[in-house]
């Protein structure tokens, strides 16, 4: 069936900001689907709220709308567009939770927008409970059974073990397993109790049975065919995104899995998808080999994204092809060209994704894995055997040292419990490989270096040298999707030991190694990846081969589309190494994989390549605070006063000399790990008993404007792109922040100050190409914090405020442009843009869900506006945080926040808010002359008496503003704060976020939606 | 006691270095590689493997170790497994129990690729180098007959007539040039009451059934003169269904051409477009031999790989036959049906 003539235009809905659970992946996907879409020739849109995406930079579809993914913000531009039809399939479940929504409102039919790829009815399906248990239960197969339950008199005739999910709590919490009848009474009883419209869940346990996942595509003809079979070594229990995950199946028999196969294939047309991937996963008994149907997701998905990078199998590409009426076996196979899609990928290789935590930054958080997903990112290995593979991915997650995390490490008796025997044996064997002392057997069974190093008492670089005089040196084969059974001009590549290498690179074109950035972790996510994505399109453009090195299956990076090569490889030495020997590259990129290429940046250099732009020296001079500081100095710009100390007692007395509030931070990380505030002596010994090594305290400069600067630098000239002003105040991490450009609150005087002290840095840094300055502005003086010779986080939100691609430009640098080349625009943006931070609290129950030091978003929005106020609220409400207008409004503030809360108060009384505060701050603003609602504290609360607890879960408050009084009031201050997360009601705990919450809520107009080629004055 | 350096020397000369983990000796055969990723057991029990060694492309071998319930025959009839790594020591024993070359850490990408571009060839494994030095392996490698040409079937067919399924709606009689024990199941699954013939089956004999299946076997179809014209005798006469090597035997009966694939379609991924729905079926397949692409109407199915004819149709003769293998084991069950649905129609 050929393509579908009959649509001309078509949009396509992006999965919004990053969080836990929604990450690249669907970047991944969407930008396939538009590639495809647009070879195709239709016209396309596309809606998503998401910057630092690839899919919405505006040559990437004729119409890019960086609008709220809400129904008021799709529906404007399905107005404004009336595009043909509408794929929903691509962005995650955010999309397809629109499309509904859309559908039920009529919208869609109001303008004749046809949804493609799955129709309403098999969304319903495959969503709802019910009604997928009958569709399951149409093919002769079996979902847990399960049992909405509201009071103990219930319990009659239900089966244990069982699982109890408690509605409506945070995390699942109050839930949990009950082994026999007395068991279930009391969680049912508990679960009740906890959850707020008492209601619980009992579910048929499958806790422990081994859980597979099949990716399965259906086309109009009724062919199926199963992309790729994913085992969890985690059991039934833990969210498959937080299990380590194997692909192929590896411990089901022939027959066993072709069960499965039929199984899915079987659900799939149950369901009725009839376009489209579809992930299905399963529950199997390992003693009877009962199956259970868990779930099915009926759009393409985080496993779908793995399975892609896992098989060569682009299923987005394929999914949008479908949607748009072809069939498989009319879609060439992407890697053989030769031989169509119509067929099931074989391996003959492993492919081992490890999730990657970040529980060091929620302290107090509930570490257990469950059934609701807490990991942040992942990272796959592809290796010939299962260790090798595993031992890859384990060690691509970066993790830094100390960090809890499930596997710890590779001793056996740091294994999670339940795992199936045969993965356990082969982890004895790889030790036993390792423990023979011979390298090609240690090599072989996938040991790194830096593991053999380790165990053989070594450094990694011993071994490396100790490898190379023995010629024990990789070699590097194909990912074809076919197992060498058809021939395939595939660029995709990982590295294995004792085997023949495939066909080096050939090719007159200067070559150059980009470095990506690893597995998602708060502090380093997307925008980096959209940072290396546009450095191999532009160093492609410049007439030199790129080459992709990176290990994070959901990015676009790793889309052999992307690069000339693709290495997928751990981003450690040794395997960087082992690419830029074969490789031989005229440089190796690193400013825009965050930090994890800087970590490379020395042995890169060491191994006698050549870093592209910045040169490495840059970093370190930047980041060694000694040398920053005379730098600083001689440059006669301003910084606080700061001190490097080695303990507690040098920190007091340093802390002394500089003055109160300090900020403590240990040098050389990203995201702000363990960074902290503190304002006395007490707080500073706190902060420093839960440190190591040296640390850097810096005067904390109290009351400021606190700036972000995004410039480029040729070595000698500096190109200011962007400056953006923090939104919350100094003390709240820039990433945690939203921030505004243009900088509303910037004097001339200052704004040209600013100016002055980046351009002073740049050349002297050495800058060839990107440079981020952090600034904060107080009593006229601009203080440099910190400056980054390299792609920072807000690149993406700059580049499309400003309609200039900073990356692109970065890449002209570093291979010896000049700035007056470049002729880049002097920017003058139209529009006020903002971006908001998306934060995971309501994943890490336990954690405080506050604003400080310590980076702990996701995730982040972008708006644009005419004026401040439209494009902040516009902000929050793609955030998912969208202010209220009228109703009740809570106040409890720290002491010092009290003169500005008096001000935000007023405001909200002057639009028509009820006031209801806690004691010390009713006092405040009754003083001032408001009407305030009493309300008691929690703590203060004696029985019965309603608190302000029982205020938000009752649904009586419609928006919360709460900054935390230290540490004492912490206890009051956080259930408070979790309550409005559970309730969904906004939650402010800064004053600066409140008064610019306020302005908004008084300010913001209603504007229709603009795309991004309007905005910026580009045509597509 | 350590394990023995073992290897596959081919008859071009290429060595592949592996590490024996089953019976000693020499396995001469010819080299073949399959994709299936699982479904190891059922492979070399497969008759249709006769005389071969084969190598497996799935990373890991032997995972889930073994049932008697997975056998495809009586015995194993592939030579020798070659495996990138050995993946569970059950499947070890089993292969030493039964007397086959077992290797692994062999490059088994390296050999795919040197076999997709050179063609299947003779070749030996050889569980201990010492015992067989490569000089020595290679012209008596190059002295074994190549697989064109040979005629193996009654190696490996049932010397007497036996009955698999007594009870069924319909009688259906299996001509075993090597058949597998899932085109028995399939069909005694369906409602049929399975009797097995010899590939020498007479045609009076079959034609007395309500239906007759030429089962899947190994080696070429073209010497298989005797056969072929059993077939013929028989068409017109009863409802033929041809699986494999009973397909290539139909085409030869009526006219059509087999040739030697030059390295096979050994896996279960291989997809197979019916022409008269357009839909397409991914099917397990085992075949070096295959019947020459047509644009007759006959030829119903079609292999979206290289175009060689994948089915045939011929309602007037009441034949037809498929080149993949329907019953599966191992292998995708999509194809179920067709056994399922020609039972059915003899039913009426």
């Amino acid at each position: 069936m050929p393509r579908r003539d009959d649509l001309e235009s078509i949009c396509v809905i992006g999965s919004g900001p990053i969080v836990i659970g929604q990450a690249c992946e669907f970047d991944y996907a969407g930008c396939q689907a538009l590639k495809v879409l647009r070879e195709e020739g239709y016209r396309t849109i596309v809606v998503n709220s998401n910057p630092a995406t690839i899919m919405t930079d505006p040559g990437f579809a004729d119409r890019t709308y960086i609008e709220p993914l809400d129904l008021e913000g799709v529906a404007s531009v399905l107005e404004r567009e009336r595009p043909d039809a509408l794929l929903p399939t691509l962005g995650g479940q955010t999309a397809l939770n629109l499309a509904v929504a859309l559908a039920e409102a009529g919208a869609l039919d109001d303008l004749g927008v046809e949804l493609i790829g799955a129709p309403v009815d098999v969304i319903r399906r495959a969503e709802d409970r019910e009604e997928f248990k009958r569709a399951v239960e149409s093919c002769g197969l079996r979902v847990p059974d399960s049992t909405i339950v509201t009071s103990l008199d219930e319990l009659e005739g239900i089966a244990t073990p069982a699982v109890v999910r408690p509605a409506f709590t945070l995390g699942g919490h109050g839930g949990g397993f009950a082994e026999d009848a007395a068991g279930l009474r009391h969680q049912v009883e508990r679960g009740l109790a906890e959850s707020p419209i008492a209601q619980v869940l009992v579910e048929e346990s499958v806790r422990g049975w081994d859980e597979f996942e099949l990716e399965v595509i259906r086309d109009r003809a009724d062919n199926v065919v199963v992309v790729c079979s994913i085992e969890n070594l985690d059991p039934m229990g833990v969210h498959t995104g937080d299990s380590v995950t194997v692909a192929p199946q590896m411990t089901l028999s022939d027959e066993a899995y072709q069960e499965l196969r039929d199984a899915a294939a079987a659900v799939i047309r149950a369901v009725g998808v009839e376009t489209g991937g579809s992930n299905i996963q399963f529950a199997r008994s390992r003693e009877t080999g009962e199956l259970r149907v868990i779930e099915m997701n009926p759009r393409v998905s985080r496993s779908s994204a793995l399975a892609s990078k896992a098989t060569g199998y682009p299923i987005a590409k394929v999914a949008a092809k479908l949607a748009v009426g072809y069939t498989l076996d009319e879609i060439p196979n992407d890697l053989t060209k030769t031989t169509p899609a119509s067929f099931e990928p074989t391996l003959d290789y492993v492919v081992v994704k490890f999730p990657r935590f970040a529980f060091e930054k929620f302290p107090g958080a509930d570490q257990r894995l469950g059934t609701q997903m807490k990991s942040v990112g992942e990272a796959m290995g592809i290796g010939r055997t299962f260790t090798e593979a595993f031992l890859k991915a384990f060690g691509s997650r970066e993790l830094d040292p100390g960090s809890p995390t499930p596997w710890p490490s590779l001793a056996l008796e740091d294994v999670p419990e339940g795992v199936h025997p045969w993965f356990l044996e082969q982890l004895a064997k790889a030790h036993e490989e390792l423990a023979s002392g011979d390298l090609w057997r240690a090599k072989r069974a996938g040991w790194g270096d830096d593991s053999i190093g380790a165990a053989w008492g070594l450094t990694g670089h011993e071994v490396r040298a100790r490898r190379h005089a023995e010629g024990v040196r990789p070699s590097f084969r194909r990912v074809d999707s076919c197992a060498g059974e058809v021939e395939a001009g595939s660029n995709y590549l990982y590295s294995t030991w004792g085997e023949q290498d495939e066909a080096a690179p050939a090719g007159d074109e200067p070559r150059v190694v980009i470095i990506g950035s690893g597995p998602n972790r708060i502090g380093q996510g997307i925008e980096f990846d959209y940072c290396c994505v546009h450095a191999a399109q532009t160093f492609r453009s410049l007439g030199y081969e790129a080459v992709m090195v990176n290990c994070n299956p959901e990015t676009v990076s790793t889309d052999y589309d992307t690069s000339d090569r693709l290495y997928f490889e751990p981003l450690s030495p040794e395997e960087v190494l082992a690419v830029c020997d074969r490789e031989q590259p005229v440089g190796v990129v690193t400013q825009f994989g965050g930090q994890t290429p800087l970590r490379l940046a020395r042995h890169i250099e060491e191994a006698g390549y050549r870093i592209l732009g910045t040169p490495h020296e840059a970093i370190d001079l930047a980041e060694d605070r000694e040398r920053f500081g005379s730098l600083v100095e001689e440059l006669n710009v301003q910084c606080p006063p700061w001190a490097i100390v080695a303990s507690a007692d040098d920190a007091l007395l340093a802390a002394a000399r500089i003055g109160y509030p300090v900020l403590v931070r240990p040098s050389y990380v990203l995201g702000g790990r363990a960074m902290r505030v503190c304002y006395d002596d007490r707080q500073l010994e706190d902060a420093m008993a839960a440190v190591l090594g040296s640390v850097l305290l810096d005067r904390f400069v109290e009351n400021a404007i606190e700036l972000d600067v995004d410039a480029l630098c040729d070595g000698e000239e500096v190109y200011i792109a962007a400056v953006m002003q923090h939104v919350e105040e100094a003390g709240v991490h820039s990433g945690d922040s939203a921030c505004v450009l243009p900088a509303p609150s910037l004097t001339l005087a200052a704004a040209l100050e600013v100016e002055h002290v980046v351009k002073r840095l740049g050349p002297a840094l050495g800058v060839v190409g990107l440079l981020n300055v952090q600034l904060a502005i107080a009593d006229g003086t601009a203080y440099v914090l910190e400056a980054n010779p390299r792609a920072s986080r807000t690149v993406p939100f700059a580049s499309k405020s400003i309609g200039v691609n900073l990356v692109e430009a970065a890449c002209r640098l570093a291979t010896g442009a000049k700035l007056r080349d470049l002729q880049l625009p002097t920017p003058r943006p139209a529009q006020v843009s903002v971006k908001a931070a998306v934060l995971p609290f309501s994943r890490f129950p336990g954690a405080d869900p506050v604003l400080g030091p310590e980076m702990r978003s996701t995730g982040e929005v972008m708006a644009s506006a005419a004026d401040l106020p439209t494009a902040l609220a516009k902000a929050e409400r793609a955030a998912g945080r969208p202010l209220p207008t009228s109703g009740t409004a809570f106040l409890s503030v720290r002491d010092e926040d009290k003169p500005a809360a008096v001000a935000v108060a007023a405001a909200l009384a002057g639009l028509g808010f009820e006031l209801v505060a806690t004691e010390g701050t009713a006092r405040t603003l009754r003083a001032a002359g408001l009407e305030i609602g009493d309300v008691a504290k929690v703590a203060d609360a004696s029985g019965g008496e309603e608190t302000v607890v029982d205020l938000v879960r009752r649904g009586r408050c419609d928006l919360v503003i709460n900054t935390p009084q230290g540490s004492g009031a912490r206890a009051d201050g956080y259930l408070i704060r979790e309550a409005a997360l559970v309730a969904r009601v906004p939650c402010v705990t800064t004053i600066s976020g409140a008064a610019a919450a306020v302005h908004a809520i008084a300010n913001a107009r209603a504007e229709s939606a603009l795309s991004l080629q309007e905005r910026i004055g580009i045509e597509a | 006691m350590s394990p023995k350096r073992g290897y596959l020397l081919l008859e071009d000369g290429t060595v592949f270095h592996g590490r024996s983990v089953a019976a000693p000796g020499a396995a001469f055969g010819e080299a073949v590689f399959t994709t299936a990723m699982s479904g190891y057991q059922e492979t070399v029990t497969d008759p249709s493997y006769a005389e071969q060694l084969v190598c497996f492309t799935a990373p890991m071998v032997g995972n889930y170790g073994v049932a008697d319930e997975r056998d495809e025959s009586g015995r194993p009839h592939a030579r020798a497994a070659l495996m990138r790594q050995l993946g569970g020591r059950e499947w070890a024993d089993w292969l030493t129990e039964h007397g086959l070359v077992g290797l692994e850490e062999i490059d088994t990408r390296a050999l795919v690729l040197k076999l997709r571009d050179a063609g299947a060839m003779r070749a030996v494994a050889v569980a201990d180098e010492a015992e067989l030095p490569v000089e020595d392996a290679l012209e008596q490698v190059r002295a074994q007959p190549s697989m064109e040409g040979q005629a193996l079937v009654a190696d490996v067919s049932t010397p007497e007539p036996y009955v698999f399924a007594k009870e069924g709606a319909v009688r259906v009689a299996l001509v075993d040039y090597g058949t597998k024990r899932s085109i028995s199941r399939r069909l005694a699954h369906a409602g049929a009451a399975v009797t097995v013939f010899p590939h020498s089956a007479q045609p009076d004999e079959l034609a007395e059934f309500d239906g007759v299946v030429l089962s899947n076997g190994p080696g070429d179809p073209e010497p298989l003169a005797a056969e072929v014209e059993a077939v013929r005798r028989l068409l017109g006469r009863v409802p033929i269904l041809g699986i494999c090597l009973g397909h290539q035997l139909l085409g030869l009966a009526t006219g059509h051409r087999t040739f030697k694939l030059p390295f096979g379609h050994r896996g279960a991924n291989h997809p197979v477009l019916d022409r008269r729905t357009g839909r397409v079926l991914v099917t397990s397949q085992n075949h070096g031999f295959a019947v020459e692409p047509s644009e007759d109407r006959e030829a119903t199915h079609v292999s979206l790989y290289d175009g060689t004819v994948e089915g045939f149709d011929f309602p007037e003769l009441r034949a037809r036959s498929v080149q993949f293998h329907p019953e599966a084991g191992p292998g995708p069950h999509d194809a179920w049906p067709i056994l399922e649905s020609w039972v059915e129609e003899l039913r009426g």
